[in-house]
């Protein structure tokens, strides 16, 4: 990576905010923060590198938007002058608050759809281009670039603000927040469609993202709760697939390939903090996934600790998919019966693929293979990651009958 | 200041009988005039029901009238409030409250341009 992409990673989002606080409009801090670096790129070779690259840019990205100003207004300089006055005057927080933190905010503020939060953030804060994020969602380039365009206008002339919420709402915008950033992890993790089953690039930006809202909100619990839960699960990646890219549950995994380093991170970020007494939903799952990495077996798991954090989750966050995950806990504690009976109490999952597969898998631990067989086809049939439904195919062919299909499949798997 | 519409939407049919409704308006009137003293009231007005509406359009220079509301639904506009809010978040906030004295009628926000 050179000197320009490195800097263009780190503090695109950084140069995009500031600019937007002083000139008030996304677009022309979008496109002067561009030239700025295409600027960078013909100069830096030869004059080398600036002591300060981001102030560099930030510097280099004001004038380029000054001299736009002045080129298209028709006000003429004397105006411009004036516009730069007021982003002055709005900036006497400067030094106090990070100008990435009001952008995170507005990117993600509730009166845009999910999707729009999503395509913004990594636009905006990660500096991702538009074809780059229509990839990732696996849409076409020009209805991801009407998506950014439409929220985009939405915050102009709704007049969604510029800031970070006041106290009384910041528990809930903190939440659509942190929702954003794992929602992007978790279409990096097991991405909704497309060949593979991860896509690295999505769940690395997710975390660098969470690294930057644990550094901008460094009291807020959940956030630091999020990023452990990420490192964590991101830790298991190298062990997650086969070199064939086949799935690799965590039952079979290689433990000597989780990346310790990660693991030792996300469990210090989750003890600094679980010490504030104040457990959400992120740290909770955060300490689900500590428990799995002490664990140097599958073995060794202490389910029943995993089975008591959850009841614990299920009773801050009780909707169906916590209760299903925790009914997986109790199989490994009180037996698939007991499991069975609650995933099929649970209502409105018969379109989540994860309902039939953990259906399929307790079916087949109590015998019942013929049910089991038709649980994980609709599991198959119903997820969109195509490593998932080969397994699920591979596990519904090997409890068809009694037939040899099953040791070939399980050897190519560990 | 910015400028926003709160359009209320309910469902056709009669209104909720006398004693359900009248809590209700005074509820309405109370923030009205909480609105009245934060300086966000502009203008608020509640319709009469979408049967009594004609729409009009122009053809070739003459009016042609046609009876009934512009587009029928399940739901219609029952009336609005016009609001002045620094931003999004002010003009949520009041429609969230408008929304709380309504319920479960839902609140469009929409800034004026």
């Amino acid at each position: 990576m050179s000197d320009i992409d490195r800097t263009f990673r780190a503090e695109y989002g950084r140069a995009v905010a500031v600019l937007i606080r002083q000139f008030g409009d996304i677009d022309l801090a979008e496109e002067a923060v561009q030239e700025a670096f295409a600027t960078a790129v013909l100069r830096w070779p030869g004059d080398g590198v600036p002591p300060s690259p981001a102030g560099w840019i930030i510097t280099t990205a004001r004038n380029r938007a000054v001299d736009r100003l002045r080129r298209e207004s028709t006000r003429g300089a004397k105006e411009t002058a004036a516009v730069l006055l007021a982003g002055g005057h709005s900036a006497e927080d400067e030094h106090i608050m990070d100008d990435r933190l009001r952008l995170i905010f507005t990117c993600c503020h509730p009166a845009l759809a999910p999707a729009s939060r999503v395509a913004l953030t990594l636009r905006l804060l990660g500096g991702l281009s538009t074809g780059e994020i229509a990839r990732a969602f696996l849409v076409p380039e020009t209805t991801m670039g009407q998506r950014l365009s439409r929220a985009k206008g939405k915050i102009r002339d709704a007049g969604i603000p510029y800031r970070v919420p006041r106290d009384e709402d910041l528990p809930d915008r903190l939440g659509a927040v942190l929702a954003v950033l794992y929602l992007i992890f978790n279409e990096g993790y097991a991405a909704s469609g497309g060949p593979g089953l991860t896509r690295d690039d999505l769940a690395g930006e997710a975390i660098r993202l969470g690294r930057l809202l644990v550094g901008l909100m460094p009291d807020e619990p959940e956030a630091k709760g999020l990023l452990a839960l990420m490192l964590l699960i991101e830790a298991r990646r190298p062990a997650r697939t086969t070199a064939g890219g086949d799935v690799v549950l965590l039952a079979d995994q290689d433990r000597t390939l989780w990346n310790r380093t990660l693991i030792a991170e996300g469990q210090g970020l989750l003890r600094e903090c679980l010490r504030r007494g104040r457990p959400g939903t992120y740290q909770l799952q955060a300490t689900i996934n500590a428990v799995h990495a002490d664990a140097d077996s599958a073995a060794e798991t202490d389910w029943a600790q995993i089975l008591r954090i959850y009841d614990h989750l299920a009773a801050i966050s009780g909707g169906a998919v916590v209760a299903l995950h925790r009914a997986v806990a109790v199989a490994e504690v009180h037996g698939p019966a007991a499991a069975l009976a609650i995933v099929d109490g649970l209502d409105g999952l018969e379109r989540h693929y994860v309902w039939h597969s953990v259906r399929a898998d307790l079916l087949r631990r109590l015998g019942r293979h013929g049910e089991a067989v038709e649980a994980y086809g609709k599991a198959a049939e119903l997820t969109g990651n195509p490593a998932e439904r080969r397994y699920l195919q591979g596990r519904a062919a090997e409890f068809q009958g009694p037939s040899a299909a099953a040791p070939l499949d399980r050897a190519d798997r560990s | 200041m910015r400028q926003y519409l709160l359009s209320v939407y309910q469902p056709d049919g009669d209104p909720p009988p006398p004693e359900v409704l009248g809590p209700i308006m005074a509820e309405l009137g109370n923030l009205n005039e909480e609105m009245q003293a934060a300086g966000a009231w502009v203008f608020a007005a509640g319709l009469h029901p979408p049967s009594t509406a004609t729409v009009v359009r122009d053809k070739d220079g003459d009016a042609v009238l046609t009876d009934g509301p512009f587009t029928e639904g399940k739901e219609h506009l029952g009336g609005f409030t016009i609001i002045r809010a620094s931003d999004l978040d002010e003009a949520l906030s009041w429609g969230g409250r408008m929304a709380a004295v309504l319920a479960p009628l839902a609140i469009e926000v929409r800034p004026i341009a």
